[in-house]
């Protein structure tokens, strides 16, 4: 049996050393684009300044690159290292998108990317511009990979368990790839990667403009950033609209309680604006709520009623008694038993194998449960609410407070009366942290909700990880967070120090810190 | 579709490939860094190693996180069990390979002799501990793993921490290492010949001149010890090689030589450690010919030769298991399914020749030596 504290340690280290992922991989995924778009006007246009600002928006790309791919590595290995049982239950399916993503999308990014450094005097403009172009698609691409296997994860379609190999096989991978959860987390992840991209430019434009600085560098770099952040912040709201529709569709257990929805409610269901949530009264204090609004988000309609935690849970149960069956047909055939008999009843009870293995978290042969554990293991199927309720609530106010950003950022820019409204840009400079803190709740909510499952409905979390003991993960992760943290003051270091120094950095002679006076025009 | 013996045996090949083309791009970045420090003494010469492979390391990365990604997709048994077998080892390689991109990108950022010096530091230490763990790594899988699987195909291993590392350091698996290391160091030394500029490039010659011989020496010996005293692996019966993978339906032995084998089954095989070892020598002849060009091709021949060893000599074992040998995993049954097989097949043969091709034009493109006046030139974009 699994000793509890390993499963925590474990889940620990991979929240851990994904989020920190995470905080590298968003501004890649948008800059990327955003160099692209600067670097076609100096194409098109000939204008040095837009060469200007790519190299040096390129330079701080670079600093957040090198820790993407360095906490990219260890992501690469965990399943393997951490997640061993996992691995060997759901490589057939899960190990596909990551290899593809490996061939298609990594090589693609990785190789370019070193030409758009240091390719400037070796390359025609247009084959530059190609090579930063390769690299955007690149790293946009392992994101719609990586979302394949995540969005997999969620809601494990194409593919079946067989007794034989005991394990989940790949039976469709064209359902695999356009599993409709894949695709709105592709899209809604995407959006916020420029989102955060477009807040960093546009934050740290802002401050060049407050201090009187580069302005015309400043003013472009600004009016580019708005332009793309207006579009993606509206998309990121759309999206995660789309991602809410989904949940309802096929995540409902994460959906109820993003919504602390304790019952079910006569249809329409509303939504709950703020609450308190308690998970031992299966109650919400406080609550504000909208008539309608969650109906319509999770099912497009005024009659479908949204299931309630409480009518999930006994249905849960049902499922669990049948996975016991099904557990056990599954240890005679493994046991040699060819009986048409039993491969019927296995067949009948295939798609409840995962909650029968709920079980071994109390006993090794899920048939010899109590009444009691069979309870408990039901109530396991219901993550802690509230943490799920906050954070969705602190994403989704995030995105307002940066739509408004954008867009009154994009008015007044186009009124050219930017300068006259500094409290605009004192706003979008301490906005810059938005983005990342939106993205981290985002995959909060995507991941935590998803528990007690590491693969939806078919393989329990604690079952997942690897036969190590409780000192080797102890080890791994306190090394992992010494050396990551260590690396990202490195990190912050450098940017801040290069984000001051503006483009004087880029060493031309004629920014700010290199004429030693009142900012000069590069035009 | 492909039958499913032929694709198992297809994904041998291609596995072996991806490990092939991992040793002779990123291997090389790995022997280039191992140099760092002792190559090259003052900031502009380091520079001007660090530049030759500056616009290519990250991509010639990928081929590691592919073969990564390969064996997931591909081996699911064997990315299971040898990654969180060798778990503390797969950690130190992780740790070491973070210092690379951290290296690379911010060494030059800021000007102060500490702050390079340490960051030359971490690029040694990036290349060499990989390099030595993945010789070690293959050194313990001719001697098999100490695994286990149970009825539900969970994998179980002996020892935790230290007590999980220390006895993969065994004298064997440590020879192996250092061959790892000293085929690695040979390679990049020629890259430089090729690349960098002079006085680093003379210093390359003399360096791949003088250890080239000793790796195949040492591969040599390698392969003597193995003969006398490491006991292989031997199928005694088993299911068909196109059934349904299943570890546990097959009996195996141990015996003297029984690695050796696939060299009595099909003495053509012995081609295989022969340009292993003739790779190296060559290298070496061919550097202190001053044709650094023909020396890369023969030091990458030499790569996969000594990779293609291991391969030939445990086929069809992949991972060995000492502890109970019917748990090893072999290329038949460790493996995916025949429609993940045949997916991955489809992908890899459309999508790897765009890759070389891609990779091709940029080093075309990026080609030139490296000199200490180009570095002076562009001090605030080269690396
Ligand atoms: C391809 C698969 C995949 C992807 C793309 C992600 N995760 Fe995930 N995540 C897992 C696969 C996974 C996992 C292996 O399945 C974990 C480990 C334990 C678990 O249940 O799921 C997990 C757990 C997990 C947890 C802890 C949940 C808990 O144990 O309570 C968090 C907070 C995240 N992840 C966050 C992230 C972030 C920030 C990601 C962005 C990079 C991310 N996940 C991408
Ligand atoms: C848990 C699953 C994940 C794994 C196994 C993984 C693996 C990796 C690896 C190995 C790299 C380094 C590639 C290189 O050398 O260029 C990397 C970088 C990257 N990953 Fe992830 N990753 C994961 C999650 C994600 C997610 C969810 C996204 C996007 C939505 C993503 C997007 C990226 C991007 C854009 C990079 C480029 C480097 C950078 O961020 O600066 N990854 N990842
Ligand atoms: C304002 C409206 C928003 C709504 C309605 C919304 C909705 C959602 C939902 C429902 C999920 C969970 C999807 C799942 O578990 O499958 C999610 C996840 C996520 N959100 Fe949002 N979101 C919003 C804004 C944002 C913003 C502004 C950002 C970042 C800039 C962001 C970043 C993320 C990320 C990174 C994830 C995890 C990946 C995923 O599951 O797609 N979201 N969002």
């Amino acid at each position: 049996m699994i000793d509890p504290t390993f499963v925590e340690l474990s889940r620990w280290q991979f929240a851990i050393t994904a989020m920190y992922h995470f905080l590298f991989v968003p501004l890649t995924l948008g800059l990327s684009w955003l160099l692209v778009i600067m670097e076609t006007v100096y194409v098109m246009t000939g204008k040095p300044i837009y060469k200007d600002m790519t190299r040096f928006w390129g330079k701080l790309f670079g600093i957040n690159f090198a820790l993407g791919v360095t906490t990219g590595l260890t992501m690469e290995f965990q399943f393997g290292t951490n997640w061993s049982y996992y691995s060997h239950y759901v490589g057939d399916v899960f190990g596909a998108p990551l290899a593809i993503e490996g061939l298609m999308a990594f090589f693609l990014e990785s190789t370019f990317v070193g030409l758009f450094f240091l390719g400037w005097d070796k390359l025609t403009r247009r084959q530059h511009l190609a090579a930063t172009f390769f690299t955007a698609l690149g790293s946009n691409l392992s994101a719609l990979w990586i979302l394949i296997a995540n969005g997999w994860m969620q809601n494990p379609v194409g593919s079946v368990f067989a007794p034989e190999t005991m394990r989940m096989e790949m039976q469709s991978f064209s359902a695999v790839f356009f599993n409709p959860v894949a695709q709105v987390k592709f899209v809604h992840t995407v959006a916020a990667g420029y989102v955060t991209a477009s807040m960093f430019v546009l934050g740290i434009s802002a401050w060049y403009i407050l201090n009187k600085r580069d302005l015309p560098f400043a003013r472009r770099s600004f009016a580019v950033a708005a332009g793309f952040g207006l579009a993606s912040a509206l998309s990121v709201i759309v999206l995660g609209d789309a991602s809410g529709y989904e949940l309802g569709d096929v995540q409902k257990v994460k959906l109820a309680a993003i919504e602390a929805d304790w019952k079910t409610e006569a249809p329409p269901a509303s939504f709950t604006l703020f609450g308190i949530p308690s998970q031992a009264n299966k109650e919400t204090y406080l609550q504000i709520k909208l008539p309608w609004m969650l109906g319509l988000i999770a099912t497009r309609s005024l009659d479908t009623p949204v299931v309630g935690l409480d009518d999930l849970e006994s249905k849960f149960e049902g499922r669990i008694q049948s996975g016991i069956i099904g557990y056990g047909a599954l240890s005679k055939i493994r046991g040699g038993d060819k009986s048409p008999e039993t491969r019927a009843l296995f067949d009948a009870h295939v798609h409840d194998i995962g909650y029968g293995l709920l079980l071994k978290q109390f006993v090794d042969d899920p048939a010899k449960a109590t009444p009691d554990q069979i309870k408990q293991a039901a109530e396991g199927t219901i993550p802690e609410v509230w943490p799920l309720f906050f954070a969705f609530r602190l994403m989704v106010g995030f995105g307002f407070t940066m739509l408004f950003i954008f867009a009154a950022g994009f008015w007044l820019n186009a009124r050219k009366r930017l300068e006259q409204n500094r409290w605009l840009l004192w706003l979008a400079f301490a906005a810059i942290p938005l983005p990342w803190l939106a993205c981290e709740f985002g995959w909060f909510v995507s991941e935590f909700g998803r528990q007690p499952w590491a693969i939806g409905e078919v393989l329990p979390t604690f079952l997942a990880t690897s036969s190590l003991t409780s000192g080797d993960l102890i080890f791994s992760l306190v090394s992992f967070v010494l050396i990551y943290t260590a690396l990202l003051v490195i990190e912050l270091y450098l940017m801040i120090k290069y984000a001051r120094l503006g483009p004087s950095a880029l060493g031309l002679g004629f920014y700010h810190y290199e004429t030693g006076a009142a900012p000069v025009a590069a035009e | 579709m492909l039958d499913y013996a032929t694709l198992k045996l297809a994904w041998w090949v291609l596995i072996g490939a991806l490990l092939i083309g991992f040793a002779i791009t990123d291997g090389m970045d790995m022997g280039v860094g191992s140099l760092l420090p002792f190559i090259a003494r003052d900031d502009g010469d380091r520079r001007v190693v660090i530049n030759t492979v500056g616009p290519h390391w990250d991509g010639n990365q990928v081929w590691f996180i592919t073969a990564g990604g390969a064996l997931f997709a591909a081996w699911p048994m064997v990315y299971s069990a040898a990654f969180s077998g060798f778990y503390m080892a797969m950690l130190l390689v992780l740790f070491a390979m973070f210092l690379r991109p951290v290296g690379f990108d911010y060494r030059s950022k800021i000007d102060d002799p500490r702050w390079r010096n340490a960051w030359d530091w971490g690029l040694f230490v990036g290349g060499v501990v990989p390099a030595l763990i993945f010789g070690v790594a293959f050194g313990n899988l001719l001697q098999g793993v100490p695994f286990k699987l149970d009825d539900i195909l969970r994998a179980h291993y002996q020892g935790s921490l230290l007590g999980a590392l220390l006895p993969l350091l065994n004298p064997f698996a440590l020879l192996s290492g250092l061959i790892s290391v000293g085929m690695l160091v040979t390679h990049g030394a020629v890259w430089l010949q090729m690349r960098a500029g002079d006085p680093v490039a003379s210093r390359a010659r003399w360096i791949a001149a003088a250890l080239g011989p000793l790796v195949a020496l040492a591969f040599a010996g390698a392969g003597y010890w193995m003969w006398l005293h490491i006991d292989g692996f031997r199928i005694v019966s088993g299911p068909a090689h196109d059934a349904l993978p299943n570890p546990l339906g097959k009996q195996v032995v141990r015996a003297a030589h029984a690695w050796f084998d696939n060299y009595q089954a099909m003495p053509i095989a012995w081609a295989v450690p022969i340009v292993g070892l003739a790779g190296p020598v060559l290298a070496a002849l061919l550097s202190l010919a001053r044709r650094p060009g023909l020396a890369f091709v023969a030091s990458a021949l030499g790569l996969a030769g000594i990779i293609g060893s291991a391969g030939v000599s445990m086929f069809p074992f992949v991972m060995p298991s000492s502890l109970d040998p019917n748990s090893s995993l072999t290329l038949w049954d460790g493996c995916s399914s025949q429609l993940t097989l045949t997916v991955m097949l489809v992908a890899v043969l459309i999508l790897l020749p765009v890759v070389l091709a891609y990779t091709v034009w940029c080093y075309v493109h990026m080609w030139g030596r490296v000199t200490t006046q180009d570095i002076a030139a562009q001090s605030h974009s080269a690396y």
